[in-house]
């Protein structure tokens, strides 16, 4: 980007952020971020904490006021109502048109909706932005049941949200746990059973049929395929999201689910790219979705497109996967490939505390002993060592050499890194020499797994 | 974590279940502090013994059984619901009337004592028991710091129930205020002793290093006032840079510290409540070194008057460590230290004013293993963690940026690492090698070059 030029962001989400952080940081170019939404940056993972009380809404913002002055970084509350990519031209709803040399569109998501009779009821929302927060908070006043619809990331934040208000919750699930698309059974059952001690009510292999009207013009219930009629006066729809591009029709855009990009993130039309959750791949990598909804990706898209448009074009490559989340007191890690079902080319290893509330998973390979992933429920290990045993191919005989290094967890922390590898040592009694004594100080240094820029 | 199941026996709900419980315990407290203040205004009229002793009893008990009931029934990721919603924590009408009774209580502790005298009498029984001889209105605070410290130490137990760090660390401070700081002084007393609180040292217990104090120690208390001083040095000067080697300043700050201890129970439904502005980190780096400063020239000058018996600096000395004992002693530890709780979250005191956690907080700086890593790219920016840090970091912004945190302010109490929604900080020691080194699996954009 040349002085002279403007970088025009529409959406101020991680990504939209991200991109205008590392642009800045190599190009004095003027950079504006435009979004609808909101004044400035927040973290959208965050919403939750403010209904919960944890948090008010600036605690959620990022940075500071004087940050974006400081850095040079101009933001525009204003929705976007069209695009001209002939004359390179934003039209806004309230300010002057806006002219661009590069635009990125970072537009996120918004939640899928299923065509459900009743489903523009008042009291019929999803969870996305920070309007669907000040909905919630305007739908959830004083009521008592509340069903959520989807069991997701996004479903179970809804039924944590209004369990802490007292409103009794019921999720309804289509499949036979809890996200069972991707957690394997026996982490969805654990998760299952953590979900209905915090006094959610569970019901699966069950959808939404529609949502019946009170009198005026709220909800009074819904009803299920299976014929359940469940009194409720809120519906929290979180069935998923898709991508947020319909301003974008019949713009000359290529779309389908998403903005069509290639591995650089870059849309049919001259100087516009497409990142976080409203891209999709043309061609996307082995075993990686077309479209990515997750903070992190979309941090890393941010990431990787500023590099092309500072100079370097840079293809995507995410690297080893990785995701958390946590559902209600249980955290969750996962690293790499775990898949709800495998077949037997894979082995695992599983260990699951007595009492129900932590588990660790280790995914392999049979034949070579590859490890493709570790999922970890109420444990937490080191990002940068999980990171680096999934990008040097590690085998699970390798891994459990430096087992003893990977803990996270708190000081004073039971470790049960140990059961773990009795476990293995059951599978592989052949291989199993006990592990050396590692430590992650040592494999920090040996691996060079740290930066070497110190910022402080 | 645990290995209790207890925590997930029942179905957890914000409603006001086993509200019979929190009804009599609200009952206990209500009488126990209307006994209080009968022995305030009535010792006269009615023994302050059955009605103030009581009262505190009736308040001790009746406090339990609410905090029991209203914690344990909420799980451990419930337990901050409603902390920005809630009147009391939230600067409403109800924490300004605690602030308000708080800082009360302090002006009239340091400066109308004896407005305090049927409370004093109150105790009286405790401390003929403990310490041989009559309560004085210290004795009378001294009784009632230790109770907050163990009731809302009971508080924080069930809070953070499931982490290990935080159940060791809250009966460590317990455990220290009790014994330290209440018991063994008064059993000092018991056997003509002179008080003295293992638990403080210069430059916190300033005095302790004075030339007066150690005169009167040595002379008092013989071999064992000798050990005493012995002690406080030790403490101080070899003690304090070896163990904030090791584990940074945390051992002291959130282990061993009354002022932390109370912080750290007593004050930790406000510990949001700290100012997180750049503002306020100026303010803090312009005064708590200052004090620092200050203490020790003040501590130089009374050692340099007391070789020269009063020739060289005549009364000015004396000048210097009154007007400290007032204005920081007093008026910050005190009134603002712990009375502004409510306003101003839980760590003033240590964190503006604490000449002590200056000292700690330079060596853990710049001289120590401590650090709070941050768990490769997995922060999503959420701010639990700057807005529960009672010392008013901006964790976040070392996190979002996958560094460690290494901030001289910082007290280890861990919370940060304990209310992050995925897990992301964890307090360590290790290596000083790198030890400012972040993740390579976030790229920083050291934007602020720019400026």
């Amino acid at each position: 980007m040349q002085a002279a030029q403007h970088l025009v962001i529409i959406g101020n989400g991680v990504a939209g952020v991200t991109l205008a952080q590392h642009v800045r940081a190599k190009s004095t170019c003027r950079i504006t971020l435009v979004s609808a939404e909101s004044a400035t940056h927040f973290s959208r993972p965050a919403l939750m904490y403010v209904y919960m009380g944890h948090m008010r809404y600036k605690d959620i913002l990022p940075y500071p006021d004087w940050y974006w002055s400081k850095n040079n970084l101009n933001q525009l509350h204003d929705k976007v109502t069209s695009v001209n990519f002939e004359t390179k031209t934003l039209t806004l709803q309230k300010g002057e048109p806006v002219q661009y040399d590069v635009l990125v569109l970072a537009t996120g998501s918004c939640p899928a909706f299923y065509n459900w009779p009743g489903q523009n009821l008042k009291g019929v929302q999803g969870l996305v932005t920070l309007q669907d927060l000040q909905s919630m908070e305007d739908n959830t006043k004083d009521i008592k049941e509340a069903v959520v619809v989807g069991g997701g990331l996004i479903g179970i934040e809804m039924a944590e949200m209004l369990r802490s208000r007292g409103i009794a919750v019921t999720m309804l699930v289509r499949e036979l746990h809890y996200w069972y698309s991707v957690l394997p059974k026996q982490e969805a059952i654990l998760v299952s059973d953590i979900i209905r001690k915090h006094g959610i009510n569970l019901i699966f292999e069950d959808e939404l049929a529609s949502i019946n009207p009170d009198a005026q013009g709220g909800v009074e219930s819904i009803t299920t395929k299976r014929g359940k009629q469940l009194t409720c006066q809120f519906v929290g729809i979180a069935t998923g999201v898709k991508p947020n591009v319909s301003f974008l029709n019949n713009s000359g855009l290529n779309i389908d689910k998403g903005i069509l990009v290639d591995e650089a993130f870059a849309t049919n039309q001259p100087d516009v790219y497409a990142i976080g959750d409203c891209a999709q791949f043309n061609n996307p990598a082995p075993l990686a979705p077309a479209v990515e909804q997750l903070w992190y990706t979309a941090r890393q898209h941010g990431e990787t497109l500023a590099q092309t448009l500072t100079g370097t074009r840079q293809k995507y490559d995410r690297g080893p996967w990785f995701n958390s989340a946590k559902f209600l007191d249980i955290e969750y890690q996962t690293y790499g490939y775990v898949p709800a079902t495998w077949d037997e080319k894979y082995g695992s290893l599983y260990w699951e505390h007595t009492a129900g509330y932590k588990a660790i998973r280790f995914l392999f390979e049979q034949d070579s002993g590859l490890l493709t992933g570790i999922n970890l429920l109420g444990i937490r290990y080191r990002h940068d060592l999980c990171h680096h045993w999934l990008k040097q191919q590690y085998t699970i005989h390798q891994v459990m050499q430096e087992l003893p290094a990977v803990n996270f967890d708190p000081e004073f922390f039971q470790h049960y890194e140990q059961e773990l590898f009795i476990q293995y040592a059951a599978q592989f009694p052949a291989q199993a020499t006990p592990p050396t004594k590692s430590n992650w100080w040592q494999l920090r240094k040996k691996f060079g797994l740290f930066s070497s820029s110190e910022s402080c | 974590m645990s290995n209790s199941t207890s925590a997930y026996s029942l179905p957890f709900s914000s409603n006001t279940r086993g509200g019979f419980f929190k009804l009599i315990g609200l009952l206990l407290v209500a009488i126990g502090l209307l006994g209080m203040l009968v022995a305030a205004f009535g010792a006269e009229a009615v023994s302050p013994v059955l009605t103030g002793l009581g009262g505190i009893v009736s308040l001790s008990i009746g406090g339990i059984l609410y905090i029991w009931e209203a914690r344990s029934q909420k799980s451990v990721a419930e337990q901050n619901n409603g902390a920005w919603q809630n009147n009391m924590t939230a600067r409403g009408a109800s924490a300004w009337v605690v602030g308000v009774v708080l800082t009360g209580f302090y002006v009239l502790l340091y400066w109308y004592p004896d407005t305090l005298r049927g409370l004093t009498m109150a105790v009286e029984p405790i401390s003929q028991w403990l310490r041989n001889r009559p309560a004085d209105h210290w004795f009378l605070y001294g009784t009632f710091y230790t109770l907050a410290v163990m009731i809302m130490g009971v508080h924080a137990l069930l809070k953070y129930r499931n982490s290990r760090y935080h159940i060791i660390r809250t009966i460590s401070v317990i455990f220290f205020q009790l014994g330290f700081a209440f018991l063994l002084p008064g059993l000092l007393m018991l056997f003509n002793q002179p008080e003295f609180y293992f638990s403080y040292f210069w430059p916190l217990k300033y005095d302790y290093l004075f030339p007066g104090t150690v005169g009167y120690l040595v002379d008092n208390g013989a071999a064992l006032g000798v050990f005493m001083v012995f002690w406080g040095a030790i403490l101080s000067f070899a003690a304090t840079p070896v163990l904030t080697y090791f584990w940074g300043k945390r051992w002291y700050c959130s282990w061993v510290c009354g002022c932390g201890g109370l912080a750290e129970t007593a004050g930790d439904p406000y510990r949001h409540l700290s100012d997180k502005s750049k503002k306020a980190w100026q303010w803090e780096v312009a005064i708590i070194y200052p004090v620092f400063g200050f203490i020790i020239i003040t501590t130089l000058i009374l050692w340099i008057n007391s070789w020269s018996e009063g020739r060289l600096l005549g009364n000015l000395s004396h000048g210097f460590s009154s007007t400290y004992g007032f204005f920081i002693g007093a008026i910050f530890s005190g009134v603002v230290g712990v009375g502004f709780y409510p306003i101003m979250g839980n760590r003033v005191w240590c964190r503006f004013g604490c000449p002590m956690a200056a000292y700690l907080g330079l060596l853990q700086k710049h001289f120590s293993r401590f650090r709070i890593t941050t768990n490769g790219g997995q922060c999503i920016s959420c701010g639990n963690c700057s807005t529960y840090c009672e010392m008013g970091i901006d964790v976040r912004h070392y996190a979002q940026q996958g560094e460690p945190i290494i901030r001289s302010s910082c007290v280890g109490c861990g919370i940060c690492a304990h209310v992050c929604p995925r897990g992301v900080l964890k307090l360590e020691n290790g290596p000083r090698d790198n030890r400012y080194a972040a993740t390579p699996l976030i790229k920083r954009s050291d934007v602020n070059i720019l400026s």
